[in-house]
């Protein structure tokens, strides 16, 4: 095999450790990162993708030569511009690392100094490094801000990170990394924190400045879609080992692992949209809310309907109100006008006065199931209080009832006396959702229960909550701002931007023209998986603002 | 669960196991009665007195085996005191909120803000100085301390989505203390536990060294350093085994404290 000679980044055989700390036993080594080997060419972009626990990130720092907490890398070679930077010394590394080599982080608020102004930051590695006065780092920062896209960037530079929004301060952050004339940047997961209607200008801004200052570049994130946009060539990654290493196009459009196919067609539920019935459900009716000790209504005479057994989806970007509304359903927050019609009655405001019924009837999944389920509290228990509480199940009864909802949710023996922490991400989600259904609710409120999932496993907690629709006939209200999951589950959708319903009706209504210009952006900025796609969008928007 | 005890929590075991014992077989171990004078004045050691006698002619270690029994006893009874009523008043503080927490804890602001041993000392002043005051009177101090902790760990916890869970379920604020909020908070609280204990041994002991703790003849560490701190100007060592039995005691009851700690927060699903 002939290795190219002008490799930018030669990575070969690298095996990463770590120190484990399983509860009850003694700490000890395992290897996260099992022999991967790749080139990178200058100019090139290389997408590493995988689920989470892959080793992506893990990756992308050891070509610093960086481990994290606990992290070693424990063999093989990493080559960056012909010398091991493996072996060599940590002044060399100093060098390297802000240098040759950058690193743009997943949160851009949590890895910038909130008390220095973003141009002190953007220019430090490159002044510190010695490639630029102060003065032409300042110069070339400019530029770059201009190139990324940041309104007014002559002064941006002058601000604070908590001045400018979150999309603005990760492309802040690629200036950062791009200011040293860095060879390589690794881009780690750089819009996963980002709405979609955000994403899409950052993914755009990083695409066009790397292509503008030829740098190669590794970028790393868990959606095929996003990394099919920036990279010239894709590496799959499962549990630290490569499953699959080719060009974008032939990882997209040709799969030949069938891990690799199941990641690219994650997503492809599909579900008839059932008809609106005579008697809805759930009838929120002209609610308005406001938060106490504000002045301001996160809510505005917001109006939904949910019929039996149906799905209404809740989408819009973070801050529109969602969660409120699920808020003021379940009665953690009273409306201050307006009412919530619940199965043919009228729900009191605040949840401290609602009959025992209408609390079992209306349940909630949440998003994080590390937090909504008691750490220390076993399967059996979780799932077995609703019973408990609201049936008076006990002793033998409720542990077979819990085992058949262990059963439903497709989850089996073995789990009733574990403890949270002993189940992965998508066990938890679906104990959480056995606890739901133990309380037999005619109403189940699901706010964004996949959106910390990785795509395979919200795949399998989403045709679960289909089933789980079909056999006990449970409505569920889904908040969500993934639009490829409304399109996956919905019966009618109410499109919410800032605090209002600005489009709402069945599922076939709000996804056909005519859009009105919100439901347009958002539903344009879901990526797709295909190539090209990003360009298509940014060149229809810009046609459509030159027709303005 | 006992197998891998570290050395460090063994020699801690095994000394606050050794001092609990001695507390508790008092009557049975001490050689002679706890108030008889049964030799000369500060006599050195020997084969009948093996640390000596004290001030009075009193078997010495006679007299720290029920000081100890004393001292150990009141601390820990006003350790439970004031773990009990800090932790269920700081919990009920930080469930509850609103103006019962603001109450609670500005009064709690006001208690703390005097020092709490020249507080101790008013009020024994006015009281009669029995065991049992003593024991409400450290306890209640201490628990101003403890409730603080318990708030602060419990407004924590009480943000959870697993308490919202148990709200939306209805469940009643006794089963969202004791079910929810207190296992995750305990880690926290058993780890100050062994502080504070030791800080009741020192509170008890200053007390009693300043007159106003055990009264004589009762036996209690701090009343035997105040006994036989003359001696020290002749030379005689009678008032440092008092000394060293509380400095023992302390540094064991938090090597076993620390071990607490570390095996509670490694637990399966522990909060770090």
């Amino acid at each position: 095999m002939s290795e190219p000679r002008d490799s930018l980044l030669k990575v070969r055989d690298l095996r990463i450790g770590a120190t484990v700390y399983p509860p009850g036993e003694k700490p000890h080594e395992i290897e996260i990162v099992h022999g991967v080997s790749f080139d990178l060419e200058p100019g090139r972009v290389l997408g590493l993708i995988g689920e989470s626990g892959a080793g992506k990130s893990t990756i992308g720092l050891a070509s610093m030569a960086y481990g994290r907490g606990g992290v070693k890398i424990t063999g093989g070679e990493v080559r960056v511009n012909g010398r091991d930077i493996l072996k060599t010394s940590l002044s060399d590394l100093r060098r390297l690392r802000g240098g040759e080599v950058t690193y743009v982080s997943q949160s851009a608020a949590a890895s910038f100094n909130p008390a220095k102004p973003i141009m002190e930051q953007v220019t430090e590695a490159a002044v510190r490094h010695g490639k630029f006065t102060r003065k032409q780092a300042e110069d070339r920062a400019v530029g770059l801000f201009r190139k990324l896209g940041l309104p007014n960037p002559e002064t941006i530079g002058k601000r604070y990170p908590h001045q400018v929004s979150g999309g603005q301060l990760q492309r802040c952050m690629t200036a950062l990394a791009l200011c040293p004339e860095p060879d390589l940047v690794v881009f780690d997961e750089p819009t996963t924190a980002l709405d979609v209607t955000t994403q899409i200008d950052v993914l755009m801004a990083i695409k066009e400045a790397i292509r503008d200052t030829g740098v190669a570049a590794i970028y790393i994130t868990h959606d095929l879609a996003v990394v099919a946009q920036v990279s010239d060539d894709i590496m799959v990654l499962k549990l630290g080992d490569m499953v699959e290493y080719g060009t974008t196009d032939q990882i997209i459009n040709n799969p030949q692992e069938e891990y690799t196919q199941a990641l690219v067609s994650v997503r492809s539920i599909r579900h008839e949209e059932k008809q609106p019935t005579d008697t809805p459900l759930l009838q929120v009716e002209n609610v308005t809310a406001r938060y106490k000790g504000t002045k301001f209504d996160v809510l505005k005479d917001v109006n939904v309907e949910l019929h039996p057994g149906q799905t209404l989806a809740v989408v819009g970007e973070s801050g529109s109100g969602k969660s409120t509304l699920a808020r003021v359903i379940t009665g953690l927050l009273p409306p201050g006008a307006g009412r919530i019609v619940f199965d043919g009655h009228e729900l009191t405001p605040d949840l401290a006065t609602r009959p025992r019924d209408d609390l079992r009837e209306l349940q909630m999944i949440y998003q994080m199931a590390d937090v909504a389920m008691n750490p220390r509290q076993t399967v059996g228990t979780i799932i077995g209080r609703p019973l408990e509480f609201y049936f008076g199940l006990r002793g033998a009864e409720k542990r077979r009832r819990v085992q058949e909802l262990l059963d439903e949710i497709e989850m089996g023996e073995g789990f009733i006396d574990r403890y949270p922490a002993e189940l992965s991400g998508g066990q938890k989600q679906r104990v959480c959702i056995a606890r739901a259904l133990a309380a037999k609710p005619k109403l189940i409120i699901c706010d964004e229960v996949t959106s910390a999932l990785d795509p395979l496993v919200a795949d399998g907690i989403l045709k679960l909550l289909l089933n789980l629709q079909k056999i006990e006939d449970v409505a569920y209200l889904f908040i969500t701002h993934d639009l490829a999951t409304v399109r996956a589950i919905a019966d009618s959708i109410a499109v919410m931007y800032q605090g209002q319903v600005v489009r709402y009706g069945t599922k076939s209504e709000v996804l056909s023209p005519p859009f009105d210009d919100y439901t347009d952006l958002l539903l344009s900025s879901v990526p797709e998986m295909r190539l090209g796609w990003l360009e298509d969008v940014i060149a229809s928007r810009r046609m459509e603002s030159a027709g303005n | 669960m006992t197998k891998n005890i570290p050395i460090a929590a063994a020699i801690g075991l095994f000394f606050t196991a050794l001092y609990f014992l001695m507390a508790i077989l008092a009557p049975w171990i001490a050689p002679y009665g706890m108030a008889e004078v049964v030799g000369g004045v500060w006599e050195p050691p020997s084969a009948e007195h093996l640390i000596g006698t004290d001030n009075i002619g009193r078997d010495l270690l006679t007299r720290m085996i029920y000081g100890g029994r004393t001292t150990i006893f009141i601390a820990t009874a006003a350790t439970v005191l004031s773990f009990t009523t800090g932790s269920v008043l700081g919990f009920l503080a930080a469930v509850m909120g609103g103006w019962v927490d603001q109450v609670m804890s500005r009064f709690v602001d006001l208690l703390m803000s005097i020092p709490s041993l020249i507080f101790a000392l008013v009020v024994l002043s006015v009281m009669p100085v029995t065991v049992p005051v003593l024991i409400v009177v450290m306890g209640l101090l201490d628990s101003t301390r403890v409730y603080r902790l318990a708030r602060a760990v419990a407004v924590d916890i009480n943000v959870m989505d697993y308490v919202e869970a148990a709200k939306l379920r209805g469940e009643g604020r006794i089963w969202i203390i004791f079910r929810e909020i207190l296992p995750n908070a305990l880690s926290p609280l058993v780890a100050e536990m062994g502080l504070r204990f030791i800080f009741m041994v020192l509170f008890v002991s200053t007390l009693s060294f300043l007159g106003l703790g055990v009264q004589p003849p009762a036996a209690d560490w701090g009343g035997i350093v105040k006994e036989n701190k003359d001696g020290i100007v002749y030379g005689i060592g009678a008032a440092l085994w008092p000394a060293v039995a509380i400095a023992t005691l302390a540094i064991s009851v938090n090597l076993v404290a620390d071990w607490v700690l570390n095996r509670t927060t490694s637990l399966k699903g522990g909060r770090g």
